[in-house]
């Protein structure tokens, strides 16, 4: 089972490579990691997307509230939450293919952030499904080259019962 | 007040309460040497490896439940060092280990002695430091002992890089520590001691599963007074030998690979079992799937991440064990006003014993000098509350664990995790230094003293009368039993035949020399060499293929034993 964990950590020297230690340590699996600083000066947030039965998913939670450096984890599994991707995909697209790249990417509210007479270079925001979906119908063009943001979640203020 | 790095090192440790420090010096740390020279309160002992000098750190605070301090250089220093960390690591040690670093503008430059050893230990230490800037300094000397010693202990490793450490910077001793993000949980949930009283009481063949953590966190008086209040069977991890007494008629001996017919049987058969201060390691529970399969489980233990890591529990309680058996034995109290269940539990205690009697710990009598024998001599010699014991790792551990009676926590000293050969004569001596009246021996095996035989001369030289008794059969016996039982005989590369004579080793090292060939002069020569006033090595020629029973194969469950 997937689940997205949202970690606060101290943001010291070597506090992500005791996160990453962690997990290949452990046999643990990482989909995608994200860190970025918070409005606290010293303190970041990583969303860490990762996957496993009950069981690892608990020892995951324990092992990282374990870390000295690790402030707070939340489990996103139960609530509700707005989760986002960001991702650059650079596309072949030379006069014949344009057109279509480009209206798939508008049915995507993709934008287009550099052109070549060969290749498009788009963004695309959204979840999992969404980036899968963009990425399935790129692939008949060509992709060049992909770069992702590994995503990021917040959870919802209204929460359902 | 200005002080260097080096002076607020040495300010820190003495109101740390540190008196004692093993270590090594060189080019990193030479400006930490020769503070130290300024401070005669703080003994160092000049230990012949890094390796040991971690080791004699550990075992001195096995011994004496005080943070055990190390020092040594950059590079190769802290790499040496390793082992040790990882030892301590595996079994909870409290110990604070200063590396030297080459200055901050030459880190990532490779430079001479200059390893990542923050990467290194990553996996091994409770948490690790580097200090960059010298007005954090007192801070994280602080907070690393502090670390060390609360939670579940372990190895903290402070890395100095040399420009702080000859930096001046104003001193600032930190009162409290404060961490934002370090709260372990000391108190345990009261809803589920409740629990687990009503599972106790209600329980017809109860028994408690006594680990390290009885030891670490002292808790051993107040398990024995309730598993002597309610007639509860008590076994022990290997680790947790001497939490409970070994002398006592509630004791069913050791768990696990090695452990007692007695002991594995009562977890097979227990309908509750009280785990306390263990993380049930595989060595522990052989097959889990049918681990105390008949028992609902009641787990204590300080470390969320040990619940339910390898082992199912019905009450799972995160606490200091102190508090958690305290509680517990007061809302027993409370609940039972005091009643004896004596007659409840005499079936099922006089099944315990008819199991102990039919299958004792035994071995085959046939004329040579037997291991096991060797054992229980140095038990009826030096054995009670006045004897430390270390070992290296391998059969002779085993059967120490199993032949000894260690009657008093942190008599019994063993890397029993990670399993180190070489762990037993250092950690022997930090012992003695924690201890110096109490009889300290050291059991090895003749492979295992030959990993750390430098340290005697660091005995020797610092008057430490240890005594080691080698149990000498040529062979690295414990893998070739597991070659004897599992790989037809095949002795691949465990026969050590060739091997120093430990007389002129002794004689060397300036210790004393005893040889025991035959089972007639045992008792007495091994007498002389115990009550000797100076360090000792003791070679026991013992039956070169004994192997250590009961044994449960690695991944059978625990009453699929092969017996003697």
């Amino acid at each position: 089972m997937r689940h997205v964990l949202s970690v606060l950590v101290d943001n010291e020297p070597g506090v992500l490579s005791r996160v990453v230690g962690l997990f290949s340590g452990r046999g643990f699996n990482i989909e995608s990691l994200n860190v970025a600083p918070t409005l606290e000066p010293g303190v970041s947030h990583m969303t860490i997307a990762t996957s496993g039965d009950d069981q690892i998913i608990e020892q995951i939670i324990k092992q990282l509230r374990k870390l000295v450096t690790v402030i707070k984890v939340v489990d996103y599994q139960d609530l509700a939450v707005v989760e986002r991707e960001m991702m650059l995909v650079k596309v072949q697209a030379d006069d014949s293919r344009r057109g279509e790249v480009l209206r798939i990417a508008d049915i995507f509210r993709c934008k287009v952030v550099d052109v070549s007479l060969v290749d498009l270079t788009l963004e695309a925001t959204g979840n999992d499904d969404k980036l899968s979906a963009i990425i399935g119908l790129l692939g008949k063009f060509g992709i060049k080259e992909l770069a992702r943001t590994g995503i990021v979640a917040m959870r919802r203020s209204m929460q359902r019962e | 007040m200005e002080l260097t790095g080096a002076q607020i090192l040495m300010e820190c440790l003495e109101r740390e309460g540190v008196d004692l420090i093993f270590g090594y010096p060189g080019g990193s740390v030479i400006d930490i040497y020769d503070e130290l020279s300024r401070h005669p309160a703080i003994r160092h002992i000049l230990v012949r490896h890094e390796q040991a000098a971690v080791h004699a750190a550990d075992g001195y605070a096995r011994a004496l439940g005080k943070t055990g301090v190390c020092l040594v250089t950059s590079g190769p220093g802290a790499t040496n060092a390793v082992t040790g960390i990882a030892t301590a690591y595996s079994d909870s040690i409290p110990l604070v280990i200063f590396t030297g670093q080459v200055p901050t503008h030459l880190m990532g430059n490779d430079a001479f002695q200059e390893v990542d050893i923050i990467g290194i230990t990553r996996p091994c230490v409770k948490h690790s430091y580097l200090v960059n800037d010298i007005s954090k300094m007192a801070e994280i000397i602080r907070q690393a002992f502090f670390l060390a010693r609360s939670g579940r202990p372990g190895p903290v490793l402070v890395d100095l890089p040399r420009n702080v450490i000859t930096a001046s910077g104003e001193f600032v001793w930190p009162e409290v520590v404060h961490m934002r993000s370090y709260h372990p949980t000391y108190k345990p949930n009261l809803v589920q001691i409740r629990r687990a009283a009503d599972l106790v009481l209600g329980a017809v063949r109860p028994l408690i599963l006594s680990g390290g953590g009885v030891i670490r966190s002292d808790s051993s008086a107040v398990l024995a007074h309730i598993a002597r209040s309610f007639h509860i069977p008590v076994v022990s991890t290997l680790m947790g030998l001497g939490g409970f007494p070994g002398n006592d008629p509630l004791w069913f001996g050791m768990v696990g690979m090695h452990g007692s017919v007695a002991a594995n049987r009562a977890i097979g058969e227990a309908d509750v079992l009280l785990a306390v201060g263990t993380r049930f390691a595989d060595r522990v529970t052989g097959k889990v799937s049918v681990f105390a399969s008949r028992a609902r489980i009641i787990h204590i233990d300080i470390d969320p991440t040990s619940i339910r890591k390898n082992v199912n529990v019905d009450v799972p309680i995160v606490a200091d064990c102190l508090e958690a058996v305290t509680a517990l034995k007061d809302v027993l109290a409370t609940k039972t006003g005091g009643r004896d269940r004596g007659e409840d539990r005499a079936p099922w205690l006089e099944r315990l014993d008819r199991i102990r009697r039919e299958h004792p710990l035994s071995y085959i009598r046939d004329g040579s000098l037997k291991p096991q024998e060797v054992i229980e001599a140095v038990c009826s010699i030096a054995g009670g509350d006045n004897i430390v014991v270390s070992t290296e790792v391998g059969q002779h551990q085993m059967w120490t664990a199993q032949f000894f009676t260690f009657t008093r926590p942190r008599s019994f000293l063993s890397s029993g995790g990670l399993g180190t050969m070489g762990y037993g004569l250092p950690a022997a001596m930090g012992a003695q230094l924690a201890m110096p009246d109490k009889q300290v021996v050291c059991i090895a095996g003749d492979g295992s003293i030959q990993m750390n035989s430098q340290e005697f001369i660091t005995i020797v030289s610092n008057r430490l009368p240890v005594k080691v008794v080698v149990l000498n059969n040529g062979y690295l016996g414990m893998v070739r039993q597991w070659q004897e039982l599992f790989f037809k005989r095949n002795y691949s590369c465990t026969n050590m035949e060739a091997q120093p004579d430990f007389l002129k080793l002794a004689e060397a090292y300036g210790a004393e020399g005893y040889r025991i060939t035959e089972p007639g002069s045992l008792i007495p020569d091994l007498t002389r060499a115990l009550t000797s006033p100076n360090p000792a090595i003791i070679d026991v020629h013992v039956a070169r293929e004994e192997n250590v029973y009961p044994m449960v194969p690695a991944g059978a469950a625990l009453d699929e034993m092969i017996l003697v």
